[in-house]
């Protein structure tokens, strides 16, 4: 059986600057896959290369490919947005539409593509959402409240069943805890750990101390290229690459 | 350490305290060496102020393992270290434990030898000065390999345990015959039979030290294998 994802040769420009090269990578199913690297390494290129968000930043483009559920998504008449839909986005920043109530932000993305749902139905996935982004119990008796009046890190569960609610296979998160207290990043963390069980993750991270507790697969990527990558404990504690082992270790630049 | 091919870390504080840390515990080697060659010539020559002055040295190893012990627990906790860093801290930890034994050993045989210096000697030292430098040159070439993280090194003196278990073996067979022959030996015989496992022992900490040298280069355990492998 195929992969859920799998990356083959994908290249990445910014105009006439080359951000990625020749990645390829077969993402482990059902785990999460911790992407660490430098600043400017092509970490937040690559993942939103994955939904195809990338091309979405005028001036950029992309090659090779990227197969999910061995399709390539960036084959002819392949369309982003329902790509986008299977394969979800967390942002660094917790970013709720600040005029919706928390229910509507939750199925904010299901009516931005136009799925038709009742009342009733509506309700069951705003539910089911904010349970497995380990917010509803919080939030229950409000839910009509604005999604800005909530704390940071409950702004990014709530940004986390937004992802959700339109039942993605694949969760993307760009450093989904780097705006969060420690406490908030706990959470999240746990909720990680949980939302594994049904979904494929990658996650991007400045903090290693972060991808060597939520990840089960680490890639290290440098000057665009990738590096290792390996079981996380493996990266963590025997690493393969000189260049890796100097990143983890602080010895980097 | 191959220093030349080790970049900076971005935090010369904390490679200040890593690099402290291996020189602490080099340093620790260094005093339990010399507390086992003391130990070594108290018995050897008969010399009782030589054996109390090693057994109240001890203090120094003790403090030592404590104080080693505080460096790695704080650089673990500040520093979350990985990789290489990890494995030096973790092995700083198991070694100081390995050379605080050995310091305890020192302390045993200096107690040996205070008793058998009351009683005329039994017979010539001629093996257990052999085991001891055995065992004195395992010792030094584990916390050489530790400071040039020398896997062969380390390998060697895993194989050398063999030396002192062959010569070990034939000891107690000597000190056996001599104790059937004349009961008036005993107590003497049994106390060099302890002098000669203690020896033994502390060629068994040197061969843990390597065993964690090669974890600490290699991240690979050749722990409590039946041989040592040829090579890692």
């Amino acid at each position: 059986m195929s992969n859920k994802l799998e990356v083959r040769q994908l290249n990445a420009w910014f105009g006439t600057t080359q951000a990625l090269h020749d990645i390829s990578l077969t993402i482990p199913d059902g785990a999460v896959t911790a992407i660490i690297g430098p600043s400017g390494c092509g970490k937040s290129t690559f993942i939103r290369c994955l939904n195809r968000m990338h091309e979405v930043v005028p001036g950029t483009r992309a090659t090779g490919e990227v197969l999910l559920d061995g399709n390539n998504i960036y084959g002819s008449g392949v369309d982003p947005v329902q790509i986008r839909g299977k394969v979800g986005m967390v942002f660094q920043k917790p970013n709720p539409f600040p005029t919706m109530s928390i229910s509507d932000n939750v199925t904010a993305g299901l009516r931005l593509n136009g799925e038709r749902r009742t009342r009733g139905e509506l309700a069951t996935i705003v539910e089911r959402s904010l349970r497995q982004a380990a917010l509803w119990e919080e939030v229950k008796n409000n839910l009509n409240a604005s999604g800005i009046s909530l704390s940071g890190g409950q702004q990014q569960r709530l940004c986390i069943a937004r992802a959700l609610a339109v039942e993605p296979e694949v969760l993307l998160m760009d450093e989904p805890c780097s705006a969060l207290d420690p406490i908030a990043t706990t959470k999240i963390e746990a909720l990680i750990h949980e939302l594994k069980q049904e979904y494929t993750i990658l996650i991007v991270t400045h903090s290693m101390q972060q991808a060597a507790r939520v990840s089960d697969y680490t890639a290290f990527m440098y000057l665009g290229r990738l590096v290792e990558f390996g079981p996380t404990n493996k990266i963590f504690t025997t690493p393969e690459n000189k260049e890796t082992e100097d990143y983890i270790t602080g010895r980097f630049g | 350490m191959s220093d030349s091919t080790i970049r900076q870390h971005s935090d010369p504080h904390y490679e200040a305290e890593l690099k402290e840390l291996q020189s602490r515990i080099l340093e620790m080697g260094g005093t339990v060496e010399k507390q086992i060659a003391n130990a070594v010539a108290a018995l050897v020559s008969r010399d009782d102020d030589l054996a109390r002055a090693t057994i109240e040295r001890d203090h120094v190893v003790n403090r030592m393992d404590v104080e080693i012990d505080d460096l790695c627990i704080r650089l673990l906790a500040l520093h979350q270290p990985t990789a290489k860093d990890l494995r030096l801290i973790t092995t700083g930890l198991k070694i100081t434990t390995d050379l605080e034994r050995i310091g305890d050993m020192a302390v045993n045989l200096s107690e040996r030898a205070l008793e058998l210096n009351q009683e005329p000697q039994l017979k010539p030292f001629i093996d257990i000065p052999r085991m001891a430098d055995v065992a004195q040159a395992m010792l030094r070439q584990s916390l050489d390999a530790f400071v040039r993280e020398d896997v062969e090194l380390s390998l060697k003196v895993c194989r050398d345990d063999d030396i002192i278990d062959d010569i070990n073996h034939q000891l107690f067979r000597e000190l056996l015959s001599y104790m059937m022959e004349d009961p008036h030996t005993v107590s003497r015989a049994i106390r060099l039979l302890f002098v000669a496992k203690y020896l033994e022992r502390i060629a068994d900490h040197a061969t843990n030290i390597s065993e964690m040298v090669v974890f600490m280069v290699k991240g690979t355990s050749i722990r409590h294998l039946d041989r040592v492998p040829p090579s890692v």
